[in-house]
């Protein structure tokens, strides 16, 4: 609960203290401090040494599992709050309230994490992506980012619509909106799910996968993060998208079971759908940017996996893919900004210009390719191990490989451009901070890659 | 303590080398690293008891794996082989200037800490991982100092082999799953038993892995490109230890643990690398470019050695071992040769040399040892271990034994036909200033020289030392 009042808070914040400061780069200390202070006090709750109480009548259910994600969710946020927010300063006039809609995002995923009923999913993923539209179209003399931001916004309520539709027909056949509560239970007397309940699980099936952008629900994602603002693509496709898939896997952890085989079938589909599209399509792009785009439509293919076999080791490997993406993809869009020109030419070179920065990038993409030695190694290990455990085909696991291998293609290029081609990468002055803080970046993916438990051991505590 | 100080020695100081300056330096700094590396080698494998080759300690508990390493014969034979390849490496480049010298010779140095893990690791998560480790260095390495198509041609390497890693990968899991006590460690992947169709299908996961990197007939087509392409001291890395890894896995990771696919498979496999011999001596004899020639040569050679594993013969199995070590260094002296005839000359292709002999004769007699023992002429090195392999094929299957037989005759021509065409004729006009060779490089070669002549005439030592791997394998 203390994550979900304090994000809330101070999102508000934020928001009032545009009118009493006036120096921009106060906004972005007042956030770093912000964050801290909203990790603190969710490691106090998980911990169980300090937290609110409130009586959520079963609503809401806080377990190590979500409160984990949570601190996994704001250190990823406090890490792209340090590289980038220079660049969220200049993202357009109003930056105060841009760092509010950022708490709010916050709030709406530690809402996410916690759910217990269809209500209040709904309501995270709507506190989620409202300020996010707004983001999305931040740069307001910009058609694109206009226009993305009106698309995002068409193509999100529709798939809200969708969703409510689904919760409307569960409700309907079961009479409650908690999670777990089926026709199914016991006490229905029940053998068979009521035909309205599948109906309406496959419309929560299907406005889920449009949230994590999973084929063929993913038509939205490269226009939107291509148009945004870079900043905030960089925060939309990692934290976002990780909430995302930390819901999908609440809502159908208890489900599966009503729809039964179909289920893995229409989940075999779509992995291999998203597998299929992001990684082709990212294979044909010329701006490094889209091309990222792609390639979170294909890490999501990856991350579905945890959906298909949710067993503990599917569970554990969706935090540590949500780090080893989170942080990567980060990393990389905090250069990306830095770069004068977005295509893969624009890198050419830049290993002679800006080594730390062309090493930090490197070590990111060798991790988002999965490489061993970095932290995307044991990402897709899990989801790979999390597959085999549960008996999953081996033909999908094998499909994952091949794409994993075709990955490497395009994460490779940039590589080859920064380090292999000549030219000189153009990129706007970079701090010396920025610089650290990038290098630890990196060295924390290759921690994580040398030693993933220190994250999965906290979660034995 | 013996092998984590051998994978140690050369991370640390290859991560060391990238924060050095000048590029001299950087060399002296590399060969000492190597050099420190052998005497370790050295002293372990000759002079310590067993119990200190050994090491293990808690990595993964959650997943089940932990940092294990051990040294059996083979594993002896190969880290010497590495441990002894790259001061002789080094020093043969030494006159070579890279730019950015600091990052090559660091990353020189991390493929040397990969391989050698690769030798020791006894669980197959560190396995996999060094496997990469290797790997990773190599493909920078020859992106950077390469050829004009360099780019290219390294990037289909990477991918051939990744892809290879990868289904290894799916493999190891699958094993992981079934092994009794869910764990990496070798010891209880030796324990699984599998269905038949499982394990005919978790055999060729693994078995592509390796025969992209050996390579085999028909997954060799990165290979010719990408020696060619790459850095010399590269390409003497990777034609000398690196296709070793495939031959060595094969041996330890492979058979043992998927006893039945092995057999069932051996036909198929030993086809296509006889198959392989055959394709790739043909087309070595059509070449023009020494390095061309050295490359499809290594092909013949491997598809011999992969051929002869899976025959499942003892005495082939000992030609196995002891010819791991000894092409190493053959093809290493060829590398060197090579590389020193285009310094001297700047050209590789035979049809612009000539009448090399009278210009450097020292030269000349080195190159044409190292050719003799390409073709494994007797009192070489190579003719023991092609002997004994020969002899396993020929217990397998006569036929298999005869046709594999002619690559023998077509080494013969290829190799005496690019040592005539360099050494001998008329003086050509790139030969023309061509000096003798002196110093580091001609030291090496008398070194590896050596090392030809006496395994040729007393290659015991050898077959001793990778005997206790030939027998716990073969009668499990």
């Amino acid at each position: 609960m203390n994550a979900i009042i304090f994000s809330a808070l101070l999102g508000v914040v934020l928001m009032f203290s545009g009118i009493l400061v006036k120096n921009k780069s106060a906004y972005t200390y007042i956030a770093a401090v912000g964050l801290l202070l909203l990790l603190v006090v969710n490691l106090l709750n998980t911990y169980g040494i300090w937290s609110i109480q409130v009586n959520t009548h079963a609503m809401l259910r806080f377990d190590k599992f979500g409160m984990y994600f949570n601190s996994i969710a704001i250190s990823a946020t406090l890490i792209y709050v340090l590289l980038s927010g220079k660049e969220i300063e200049k993202a357009g006039a109003n930056v105060s309230d841009y760092y509010a809609l950022l708490f709010f995002v916050l709030c709406g995923v530690t809402i996410l994490s916690s759910f217990n009923g269809l209500l209040m999913l709904f309501l995270g993923i709507e506190i989620l992506s409202i300020p996010l539209y707004i983001l999305t179209g931040s740069d307001k003399r910009n058609l694109k980012s206009t226009e993305a931001s009106l698309k995002y916004f068409l193509m999100g309520a529709f798939s809200t619509g969708i969703m409510l539709m689904g919760i409307a027909l569960i409700y309907g056949a079961t009479g409650i909106f908690s999670l777990g509560g089926t026709s199914m239970a016991p006490s229905s007397g029940l053998l068979r799910p009521s035909f309205l309940e599948v109906a309406g699980l496959i419309l929560l099936f299907v406005s889920m996968c449009f949230k994590v952008s999973a084929a063929p629900f993913h038509f939205w994602t490269p226009d939107v993060y291509d148009g945004a603002p870079a900043v905030f693509t960089s925060f939309m496709a990692t934290i976002v998208k990780a909430a995302g898939f930390i819901a999908f896997v609440r809502l159908f952890d208890m489900h599966t079971q009503i729809l039964g085989p179909t289920w893995h079938i229409l989940l075999a589909f779509v992995i291999v759908a998203t597998l299929l599209i992001g990684n082709i399509t990212a294979v044909f792009q010329q701006s490094v940017k889209r091309m990222l785009a792609y390639s979170s439509i294909a890490q999501a293919g990856f991350m579905l996996f945890a959906l298909y076999s949710i067993n503990d080791l599917a569970k554990e490997g969706l935090l540590l893919y949500s780090v080893a993406y989170s942080l990567a993809t980060i990393g990389i869009f905090a250069v990306l900004i830095k770069m004068s020109d977005y295509t893969f030419d624009g890198f050419n070179g830049l290993a002679k210009t800006q080594p730390v920065l062309a090493l930090a990038t490197t070590v990111c993409l060798l991790s988002l390719a999965g490489i061993p030695l970095t932290a995307g190694f044991f990402a897709k290990y899990y989801m790979l191990a999390s597959m085999v455990k549960a008996g999953g085909p081996t033909w999908l696991v094998m499909v994952a490989v091949l794409f994993a291998a075709v990955s490497v293609y395009y994460y490779f290029r940039v590589i080859q451009a920064m380090y292999f081609k000549e030219g000189d990468a153009e990129t706007a002055p970079v701090t010396s901070l920025f610089k650290t803080v990038l290098l630890l970046l990196a060295a924390l993916i290759i921690l994580l890659g040398v030693f993933p438990s220190i994250v999965l051991n906290w979660f034995y505590f | 303590m013996i092998p984590v100080l051998l994978i140690l020695i050369p991370l640390v100081t290859g991560l060391i080398s990238f924060f050095l300056k000048q590029s001299a330096a950087a060399k002296n700094w590399a060969l000492l690293s190597s050099v420190i590396t052998l005497a370790v080698a050295v002293t372990g494998i000759f002079f310590l008891p067993a119990n200190q080759l050994a090491f293990d300690a808690p990595w993964l508990p959650n997943l089940g794996s932990r940092f294990t390493l051990m040294t059996d014969g083979m594993g002896k034979m190969l880290c010497l082989l590495t441990a002894v390849s790259f001061p002789l490496i080094f020093a043969a480049t030494y006159r070579n200037d890279y730019s950015n010298a600091p990052g090559f010779y660091g990353l020189m140095l991390l493929s040397q800490a990969g391989l050698l893990g690769v030798f020791l690791a006894a669980d197959a998560l560190l396995f996999y991982f060094f496997w990469e480790l290797a790997l990773i260095p190599v493909y920078f390495l020859c992106s950077i100092w390469g050829g004009n198509k360099r780019i290219a041609v390294t990037f289909k390497f990477f991918i051939y082999t990744f892809i290879g890693s990868l289904l290894m990968l799916v493999g190891i899991i699958y094993l992981y799953f079934q092994s009794p006590d869910h764990s990496f460690a070798l010891q209880s992947f030796y324990h699984i038993t599998l269905e038949a169709k499982q394990e005919n299908l978790i055999f060729w996961l693994f078995f592509l892995a390796f025969a992209i990197k050996m390579p085999i007939f028909p997954f060799h087509t990165w290979q010719p490109d990408a020696y060619e392409q790459s850095p010399t001291a590269t390409t003497m890395v990777m034609s000398g230890i690196m296709v070793k890894m495939g031959i060595f896995a094969v041996v330890r990771w492979l058979i043992p643990v998927f006893p039945n696919a092995s057999v069932h498979y051996g036909n198929l496999v030993i086809i296509l690398s006889v198959t392989g011999m055959l394709y790739a001596s043909l087309i070595a004899i059509r070449q023009d470019d020494i390095k061309r020639l050295i490359a499809y040569s290594s092909i013949a050679h491997i598809g011999l050695m992969c051929a002869a594993l899976f025959t499942l013969n003892k005495t082939g199995w000992e030609g196995v071992m002891i010819q791991m070590f000894n092409h190493g260094v053959n093809v290493i002296g060829l590398w060197v040769v090579a590389d020193v005839i285009e310094q001297k000359t700047g050209t590789r292709k035979f049809s612009e040399l000539g009448g090399l002999a009278q210009k450097a004769p020292v030269l000349a007699i080195l190159f044409v040892v190292m050719a003799l023992a390409n073709i494994a002429l007797p009192l070489t090195n190579a003719f023991i271990g092609e002997f004994l392999m020969f002899n396993g094929l020929f217990h397998f299957n006569v036929w298999i034994a005869a046709i594999a037989g002619i690559s023998v005759i077509l080494a013969a021509i290829y190799t005496l036909n690019m040592v005539q065409k360099v050494l001998y004729g008329k003086t050509a006009v790139a030969t023309e200033n061509a000096v003798e060779i002196k110093g580091n490089v001609q030291l090496v070669l008398v070194i590896l020289a050596i090392v030809v002549m006496v395994l040729g005439i007393y290659p015991q030592p050898m077959i001793d030392l990778t005997k206790d791997t030939v027998h716990a394998i073969l009668v499990k």
